[in-house]
């Protein structure tokens, strides 16, 4: 019993993990329509800025929040400078987030070494919390909290505020939305740094859990794309309920058949696409 | 006329390799040759069929691994496990075809690079099967070609009919049609061509001579890693498709060429290898889109025109 409590909340944890990793990939993708396969690579940027901003910055939240800002500015500043120059050119701004992509990957290798670097657990959530007679790891309740949290206010950035009406009318319709008025160009940098930040920030918080290690990003990135995939493209709520998905099907599958985890995750996804291709939520047929 | 004289002397410097260069090069040419059959596979669906596949690893990696496991735990010979391997990636390909062609454009990029990543990641756990990061001892190369010059010019015909038969494919009225639907899907659809099964049997077709640089490849190295299921692998096999020039048959041998020659020479003074690999990719995208072959080709017309 208390072991299948702590695979579901493992399941949540790591569906929270991938909901900030998902979130950002797929509010680029429906905005901008590119792939943006520097994302794993981003999310593990994040975490190594988190080992070492961890060394003068005591707390880990600020770690994040500090982590995410850096990841963010640096997502804005490669949509400025880079991928704007190649507008309208898709295949070719995901060629140049594959290339970029390796280039960070090497570039943590060369700075923080192949070792996995650990980041702590914070002291005031090593204690398990009880519940019913179980015992729950703290750390990994405040992860999902904080997913929900970060789903919550997404949500109402899009639904509730002006520039969530903003990006919600470049999604719908560009030209038309640029025909009116709205500045589409500095959305795309707007929603590029968002999704960079969670993804930076969802590194350092998945820290205590997965550590920061060489190979993160290979290890993320196809786990997030399988989660758009299924919750469909360019949509939050997709996101959201495709993270808990995988989440549950991953912790599962590594728990019950370690081998063949990987396969598993075929399973959904395949499903999903034999009768829902454009994903449980999507608004495009991919 | 010219065309066949140009091709003769390709041909005879192709032969005469081993005869004026060390084994070292003969290796290297040798490699190049199993890289050129895998970009040019890579190049049916995006240069031809306007699919970018970031996901075609698979195939390599999956005809290398099935010889592999044949003769580790069954101890099969190439009699059987050659075919195996073929018949298995293209199988593969059909089930995978079904899957990502449900999608076109960066969906199918997405979907393609999903399928090989969960045989990546299965072929790096599945620790039992595969030997995980250890990677597995393929067989012996068959017909003893265990020198280098022997297997070079084993690779250079098996290359050059893979190279041939992809060509012919491109050039039959199958490939005009392929090409229409990498044009006007909408209107090669109202002229009554079924655009999703074109695309899906040039999905098979690709996938086939994946495999088939994939045999090559652990004949060549007798050793197969989860690496060549990554989705590095894949990478540079679109990155030497697109330096060379998608939609041309000589542009994925030529980037093939480049990029193995950059491989080998930078590895062996740095270690950066992925590094540069990236920068190399944003370079050519951002200055050079349309490749090598095209590129050079469009400055000797402006040469010929001038003079």
């Amino acid at each position: 019993m208390q072991y299948w409590a702590i695979q579901t909340l493992n399941s949540l944890a790591l569906g929270g993990l991938l909901f900030l990793l998902a979130a950002g990939f797929s509010l680029i993708f429906g905005l901008m329509r590119i792939a943006n396969l520097t994302h794993g690579a981003l999310y593990m940027l994040g975490a190594y800025f988190g080992t070492s901003i961890l060394k003068t910055v005591p707390n880990l939240w600020l770690a994040a929040l500090i982590g995410g800002l850096a990841v963010g500015l640096l997502g804005g500043l490669f949509e400025k400078f880079v991928l704007r120059r190649l507008g309208g050119n898709i295949l070719g701004q995901v060629l140049v987030t594959l290339g970029v992509a390796f280039i960070l990957a090497d570039v943590c290798l060369v700075v923080w070494g192949g070792d996995p670097l650990p980041i702590p657990t914070p002291p005031a959530l090593q204690q398990p919390v009880r519940i019913a007679g179980l015992a729950f790891p703290a750390y990994r309740l405040a992860v999902v909290v904080i997913a929900v949290l970060v789903g919550i206010l997404l949500y109402l950035l899009m639904e509730r505020t002006r520039l969530g009406a903003m990006i919600r009318a470049g999604v719908d319709d560009m030209e038309m939305a640029r025909a009116c008025g709205i500045p589409v160009s500095r959305l795309f940098t707007t929603v590029f740094c968002l999704g960079a930040a969670l993804a930076g920030a969802g590194g350092i918080i998945g820290g205590p859990i997965m550590s920061a290690y060489p190979g993160l990003d290979a290890d993320m990135l196809p786990l997030a794309l399988i989660v758009v995939i299924l919750g469909g493209l360019g949509s939050l709520v997709g996101a959201f309920v495709g993270s808990f998905v995988i989440g549950f099907v991953y912790t599962f599958g590594v728990a019950l058949l370690p081998d063949l985890a990987y396969v598993i995750l075929f399973l959904p996804m395949i499903l999903v696409i034999a009768f829902r291709p454009r994903g449980l939520f999507g608004k495009f047929a991919a | 006329m010219k065309r066949g004289i140009g091709y003769g002397i390709a041909a005879l410097a192709l032969v005469g390799v081993p005869f004026f260069s060390g084994e070292y090069y003969i290796n290297l040419a040798s490699q190049i040759f199993i890289f050129a059959i895998f970009a040019a596979s890579i190049n049916l669906l995006l240069g031809y069929g306007g699919l970018p596949t970031l996901g075609h690893a698979a195939y390599l990696g999956v005809a290398a691994y099935v010889p592999a496991l044949l003769h580790l735990k069954l101890g099969l010979g190439h009699w059987i496990s050659a075919p195996a391997a073929l018949f298995g990636t293209t199988l593969m390909a059909c089930a995978f075809g079904l899957i990502a062609l449900r999608a076109t454009g960066l969906g199918f990029l997405m979907l393609t690079l999903a399928l090989s990543q969960v045989l990546w990641g299965t072929a790096l756990r599945w620790v039992s099967m595969t030997d995980g990061d250890n990677g597995l001892r393929g067989p012996a190369r068959p017909f003893n070609l265990d020198d280098a010059t022997s297997f070079y010019y084993f690779a250079l015909a098996v290359t050059a009919v893979s190279i041939w038969l992809m060509a012919r494919f491109v050039a039959s009225p199958f490939g005009a049609t392929l090409q229409g639907t990498r044009d006007q899907p909408r209107r090669m659809s109202a002229l009554g061509h079924d655009v999703w099964m074109i695309r899906w049997v040039t999905f098979i077709y690709a996938g086939f001579w994946g495999g088939v640089s994939g045999l090559l490849f652990i004949y060549y190295h007798k050793y197969i890693h989860p690496v060549s299921l990554s989705l590095a692998n894949s990478a540079e096999g679109l990155l030497a498709v697109i330096a060379g020039g998608s939609g041309t048959v000589a542009g994925p041998i030529v980037g093939a060429a480049v990029v193995m020659l950059l491989k080998n020479y930078v590895s062996a003074y740095v270690e950066r290898w992925n590094m540069l690999m990236g920068f190399v990719f944003v370079l050519i995208v951002v200055f050079m889109p349309e490749g090598l072959v095209p590129g050079v080709r469009r400055l000797w017309r402006r040469f010929r025109s001038v003079t």
